[in-house]
């Protein structure tokens, strides 16, 4: 009984310490290495919802079919086209900067193709690029398909905190409307082959 | 009483541990690079200021070159980036973004110096996966950090701040910026400037 009196104090001082401690270390951890992370992208998936910037210069509005004014923001649904090819890119990415060539000789390859420059659009989402960061990358690397900032990261949040560069092709219309039908990290290697394996994967 | 009361914090304290693997496996992606964590955001008291003349160094570059201050004076605007270490997030993605402005730099007669101190063979593995950089990396590995030390950016964990320091031709510090070591600071702040000391559009 008197061993008692002594022994409670000492285990609620245990619990209360070890709670202090162990709280603190995984309130600190928590910030660092967020367990709810958003699940990567993955074919079957839906795309999550993203909100972007609509484009300043006309022709990019055009090429993306938009109607909205510079100012007010869409959603990958609004864009045109059968299929909707996002590359999650950083400027700061020295792979994103190797595979610029590569993406820019896909674009082309569609473009040229009167049926596939319909059928299929790119574009490009900087994640934590400002957007003079992002019209750097575009001068830099002389890309002409749409280039949009994710300045506060919210887009590489909601996309489970993918590495870069990270290629995402959805559908975007009909009964598969934002299904993603392809989602991969790194590079694409020929431009003409994956141009191709996009065509047998959004016919599937 | 005392049983019930040795079952709660067993039970406590195995429900705290059990979150350990969640946070290590959402670790587990960053393969080569070490992730630290969240730092505290500086960690050292700056020795120098805007106006003063910058502190001299001579340090050994991973080009094989040895680089002093000195040899830039009434040549070039120097543009010190000083980043706490090699493998880790924040410095792998800073340095290759500089990679692709060298014509902003050239633009206003400005040159770069990546700063480290890391040794010379660990900032070559490192800076090779970045590709060819046009810009010297200097290594302030010994005496260990003597050059940020003198900056006053040497944190107390050896390693320095991530900090960006203009000087002019005249050997003058223009512009510091001892930033939230876990964050990327912004391009167009150290572009603006190197346009304001330049004085060219």
């Amino acid at each position: 009984m008197k061993n008692n009196r002594f022994l409670k104090p000492f285990l609620a001082a245990v619990v209360l310490g070890s709670l202090l401690f162990l709280c603190g270390c995984s309130g600190s951890r928590q910030t660092v290495n967020k367990p709810d992370k958003a699940p990567l992208p993955a074919a079957g998936e839906q795309l999550p919802a993203m909100t972007l910037a609509t484009p300043e210069n006309a022709l990019t509005r055009t090429y993306l079919g938009l109607q909205n004014d510079a100012g007010q923001t869409i959603s990958p649904g609004e864009i045109g086209g059968d299929i909707l090819l996002i590359e999650i890119f950083s400027m700061y990415c020295p792979y994103c900067q190797h595979e610029a060539p590569m993406v820019n000789e896909l674009y082309t390859l569609i473009q040229n193709d009167e049926k596939l420059a319909t059928q299929i659009k790119i574009i490009g989402i900087g994640i934590g690029n400002s957007a003079f960061e992002v019209g750097i990358f575009r001068e830099k690397y002389s890309v002409t398909f749409p280039l949009f900032a994710d300045s506060d990261y919210t887009i590489y949040k909601d996309l489970g905190q993918v590495r870069t560069p990270f290629f995402i092709a959805i559908h975007n219309r009909g009964e598969k409307k934002n299904q993603i039908f392809y989602a991969k990290c790194g590079g694409f290697g020929n431009p003409e082959d994956f141009l191709q394996v996009l065509l047998d994967l959004a016919a599937r | 009483m005392i049983r019930k009361l040795t079952l709660t914090i067993a039970a406590i304290i195995g429900l705290l541990l059990l979150q350990a693997p969640l946070f290590a496996a959402s670790q587990s992606f960053q393969e080569m690079i070490y992730d630290p964590g969240i730092l505290p955001p500086i960690d050292s008291l700056l020795k120098v200021r805007v106006g003063d003349t910058a502190p001299g160094f001579t340090l050994p570059a991973v080009s094989g070159k040895v680089i002093s201050l000195q040899d830039y004076r009434s040549k070039k605007i120097v543009v010190l980036s000083f980043i706490p270490a090699a493998w880790t997030p924040v410095c792998s993605d800073q340095w290759p973004g500089y990679n692709i402005v060298e014509s902003m730099f050239a633009k206003y007669d400005a040159t770069l110096l990546g700063i480290s101190v890391d040794n010379i063979p660990t900032l070559f593995s490192w800076t090779g996966q970045m590709g060819k950089l046009w810009f010297e990396v200097l290594s302030d590995f010994w005496p260990h950090g003597q050059t940020a030390n003198s900056y006053g950016i040497l944190r107390s964990t050896g390693v320095s701040e991530r900090c960006l320091v203009i000087i002019d031709k005249k050997g003058i510090i223009r512009y510091i910026n001892v930033n939230d070591i876990n964050q990327r600071p912004p391009l167009e702040t150290l572009i603006q400037e190197l346009e304001k000391i330049s004085g060219k559009k």
